[in-house]
């Protein structure tokens, strides 16, 4: 089953690449950092972790891959934190939610609007985080010099 | 002193457009001014402020030049726009651009079409729409129901965006199509899980880059910025919502 899942996110992510129309040579990065970060997440919450958490660890490590190709291949790295964060971003949450909303029922709606707002927010501090580390290394090595 | 103010009015122009490019291809706020104001610096200006909103841009230098503002309208995502100008603004750091020729090559990005056909987004759309499904533990007897909706409901969104100038309404009825599509799928039998496929479905649609977005720009201190993309967002989903949820109210 695993298989399926590296091969389906794979696909998913380097499709909306296209959908978000990345130059066509990130396409396959692009799909290799969404295949990872669905797999950590995927691994991490079979192992009974807090989605919210899992999807902390999956998005800082997204991010820390993309800070890599884009150091590597000079492009921008919101192309390969984009589509890496694809697979993680609450969009099936949000839009159950939603439906709660619309149906009237507002007991069911509120908890499902919070996580998607708490694994959204999981995804922000990820991508942050390693923002923050790599200034954090960028200094410390400068100061060497 | 003519030529050099001439100069500047164009210095302007290359980091108002290179912005407005980024900002229209869904660059993050804070890329998009650091991009202006390290054009501005690399062409000899280093006192220079750029205020950057979803729905508009301002740009202006420490003299007494007038300050300038961009309106941007329409956002969508285009990634390969941004690259390019990214890459035309490492050329201009690097020294290796004059104002001029830099006005130029923005210009021609500006023009640009689509990285890729109308009918590739769409393959791409279907096709991710199938692959959803089955990350969300579907079955694959629901695949090609799920890959047909997508396509089918991204082609409506693209279309119904071209007929109305307001971007949630094409959301609402290209949710609703997608909705009344999975319903006739599980009611003829060839679908079975209705859920699934419509959440597979809408995942094109979706704005979780959008809400994912509006956090970091809150946490970057980008205010306004951030809360005016949470609005959008909560928008977008609830014209899907609701688009779903007319259906089922049937």
């Amino acid at each position: 089953m695993l298989i399926e899942q590296f091969i389906t996110s794979f696909i998913a992510t380097a499709a909306f690449g296209i959908i978000f129309s990345a130059p066509a040579k990130t396409l396959l990065k692009c799909g290799f950092v969404g295949m990872i970060g669905w797999m950590i997440y995927l691994i991490l919450y079979q192992y009974k972790m807090d989605s919210v958490l899992a999807t902390l660890f999956a998005s800082f490590i997204i991010a820390v891959i993309s800070h890599f190709f884009a150091k590597k291949y000079k492009t921008p790295v919101i192309i390969f934190n984009v589509s890496g964060i694809i697979p993680l971003v609450p969009g099936g949450l949000a839009y159950d939610a939603m439906r709660q909303v619309v149906e009237n029922d507002f007991n069911a709606a509120i908890p499902l609007a919070a996580k998607a707002f708490m694994i959204s927010g999981a995804i922000a501090i990820g991508l942050v985080l390693s923002e923050v580390m790599n200034q954090i290394i960028r200094k410390a090595s400068l100061r060497k010099i | 002193m003519d030529k050099k103010q001439d100069q500047t009015f164009d210095i302007i122009e290359v980091c108002l457009l290179a912005g407005k490019i980024m900002l229209r291809g869904g660059a993050e706020t804070y890329r998009v001014e650091d991009t202006m104001m390290r054009i501005a610096a690399a062409y000899g200006i280093y006192h220079s402020h750029s205020y950057v909103t979803p729905t508009g841009i301002i740009f202006s230098i420490d003299s007494h030049h007038p300050t300038k503002l961009v309106r941007i309208v329409d956002r969508s995502t285009n990634l390969q726009k941004v690259a390019k100008v990214n890459s035309v603004s490492r050329l201009i750091s690097s020294g290796d651009l004059t104002v001029k020729e830099a006005l130029e090559q923005l210009k021609e990005i500006e023009r640009d079409a689509l990285a890729y056909p109308t009918w590739v987004q769409i393959a791409a759309a279907s096709i991710s729409s199938g692959c959803f499904l089955i990350m969300f533990q579907g079955d694959w007897t629901d695949f090609l129901p799920a890959l047909l909706t997508g396509g089918i409901g991204f082609s409506c969104l693209i279309y119904f965006h071209q007929l109305v100038e307001i971007k949630f309404f094409a959301e609402f009825l290209a949710s609703l199509i997608i909705g009344l599509i999975s319903v006739l799928f599980v009611v003829f039998n060839i679908g079975t899980e209705l859920d699934k496929i419509i959440i597979g479905s809408v995942m094109p649609l979706v704005p979780g880059l959008l809400i994912t977005n509006a956090v970091r720009d809150l946490m970057a201190g980008h205010l306004v910025s951030g809360i005016s993309k949470g609005a959008e967002a909560f928008l977008t989903a609830f014209a899907i919502g609701a688009g779903v949820a007319i259906v089922f109210s049937f």
